[in-house]
């Protein structure tokens, strides 16, 4: 089986063209891979460019340069030339991800923000309301919110719907984006268990986790982002 | 997903004289996906979106559409009755202006139902189910169904206006700045309830909106305009997130928080 995510040479720097267009280097020649079954963890302090790699392995920021390498549908496909279609395509079976913070969708109850993403591969709603539903339970988000639309629940309840609708689905590559940042004790351990499930489930999992015992929960690599500085690369 | 486009623009351009109103456009739209065409006033998009519903006639260009029996035709090659036929059936159109799209002196069932009758449908009993049927999906209460829309709010308006659209099930939908001069909770209604059709009717929609929250919450990908041109394409979230093009960085940076 190919590896499932494999980057290389990855550089990325924002231009502010509102700026006078000055060039902000983030990373350049990021390399790694996360093979099935494993955890890896993107480290180093903040601005070193953890969020940007994990955002550019998402298509959701350009790259300047280098490969994004994810297997879908048995095929390799390089996620920093691929076209916006193949980008949702892969998004859609291949590639899941939780955000830190949810995009809240007005009136539409947090059962089916977490639903979503499971209808949107194929399953019947029924089915997908009865999964959310049993993943909410286990995060403990009360019953009665679950008819809500997020937007007026707290920063923890918020992050748990967004953690559901992450862990709803069975994509072989899983990018979580500190999923445990507002969560309790009891929770952040609900979290923990459902990351060493998708683990032993064979999912690649890369990750953003600053508190330190999720992270020697679940790492089984620790990728030292401070590495790809763009100002070390050049020396 | 079908490995065919629905619709294909190829250099696209419509002068007015001296002055450009878009030029050398081109994209392809595939069924179930919405584009976002974004940018100011004066940016291009009306002119576009025209150009693309056969609404105006482009000074260069190709714009070729998917029958449904397949085959690609070049829209301004057809016929005049066929461009009409396909826009009544196949096609729907939201003016930001329910006025433009609705009839205001006939019920709103009549609004609905004579897209029907534009298809051949002859019988009363079910062009009124029909009809009282997709008020119901558009949130508008079944004892309105004689009203004309005269006497509907704005929302309501717009809201009749997507009904008569989609009562054909067409396969795509021009938009017009469609939340255009609404309340935001009247916007946010409306947005979802657009939201829901189009993932349930699995339609192709191009929407002309300035206004990029709403093109962040119901199109998978943005094309953004200035003075005529696309100045950059591509994911919604991606362009919204990490803009590349100067023009793209400023329209971003200039939304308001609330």
């Amino acid at each position: 089986m190919a590896t499932p995510l494999v980057v290389s040479e990855l550089s990325k720097s924002f231009t502010m063209h509102l700026q006078g267009g000055i060039r902000l280097g983030v990373v350049k020649d990021v390399a790694f891979s996360v093979r099935a079954g494993e955890c890896a963890v993107l480290g180093g302090p903040s601005g070193a460019g953890k969020s940007s790699i994990l955002k550019m392995v998402y298509g959701n920021y350009c790259a300047d340069q280098g490969q994004i390498i994810v297997s879908h549908r048995g095929k390799l496909i390089d996620l920093v030339t691929a076209d916006p279609r193949t980008i949702m395509a892969v998004r859609q079976e291949t590639i899941g991800y939780v955000s830190q913070f949810l995009r809240v969708v007005p009136r539409v109850s947090a059962l089916d923000v977490v639903a979503e993403p499971l209808v949107e591969t194929g399953a019947a709603l029924e089915v997908a309301r009865a999964r959310a539903a049993e993943l909410l339970s286990r995060l403990n988000l009360p019953e009665r919110l679950w008819g809500l639309p997020p937007a007026t629940f707290s920063g923890g309840e918020q992050q748990r719907v967004n953690d559901a609708r992450g862990f709803i689905t069975a994509h072989p590559v899983l990018l979580l984006d500190e999923p445990t940042a507002s969560l309790d004790r009891t929770n952040g351990r609900v979290v923990i268990d459902m990351i060493l499930e998708k683990k032993q489930g064979g999912t690649a999992l890369l990750g953003i986790f600053h508190d330190q015992e999720v992270r020697e929960a679940v790492a089984d690599t620790v990728i030292d982002v401070t590495a790809f500085a763009p100002e070390k690369a050049a020396a | 997903m079908t490995d065919q486009a629905l619709l294909s623009a190829r250099s696209l351009s419509k002068h007015y004289g001296n002055r450009i109103g878009c030029t050398d456009i081109s994209f392809d739209l595939w069924p179930g996906e919405v584009l976002a065409v974004v940018g100011e006033s004066g940016s291009g998009k009306t002119t576009l979106l025209n150009c693309l519903s056969t609404r105006l006639l482009p000074t260069s260009g190709v714009v070729s559409y998917r029958m449904r029996d397949g085959a690609f035709r070049d829209l301004y090659r057809m016929s005049e009755a066929e461009r009409r036929f396909l826009m009544r059936t196949d096609w729907g159109f939201v003016h930001q202006n329910p006025a433009d799209g609705l009839r205001m002196t006939v019920s709103a069932g009549a609004n609905v139902g004579e897209r029907l009758m534009a298809l051949g449908e002859r019988h009363y009993g079910n062009i009124r189910a029909s009809a009282t049927d997709w008020l119901g999906r558009v949130e508008i209460a079944h004892d309105r169904v004689d009203d004309e829309p005269r006497a509907f709010s704005g929302g309501m308006r717009q809201r009749l206006q997507i009904a008569r659209n989609l009562v054909t099930g067409p396969r795509l939908v021009f938009m017009d700045e469609p939340t255009g001069g609404l309340d935001v909770s009247v916007q946010a209604r409306l947005l979802d309830l657009l939201r829901g059709l189009v993932q349930e009717m699995e339609l192709a929609a191009i929407v002309v909106t300035h206004d990029l929250a709403v093109a962040r919450l119901l199109s998978h990908r943005i094309m953004v305009m200035k003075e005529g041109r696309a100045v950059e394409s591509g994911l919604t979230d991606r362009v919204l997130d990490d803009p590349q093009a100067p023009y793209t960085q400023l329209l971003v940076s200039s939304i308001l928080q609330v």
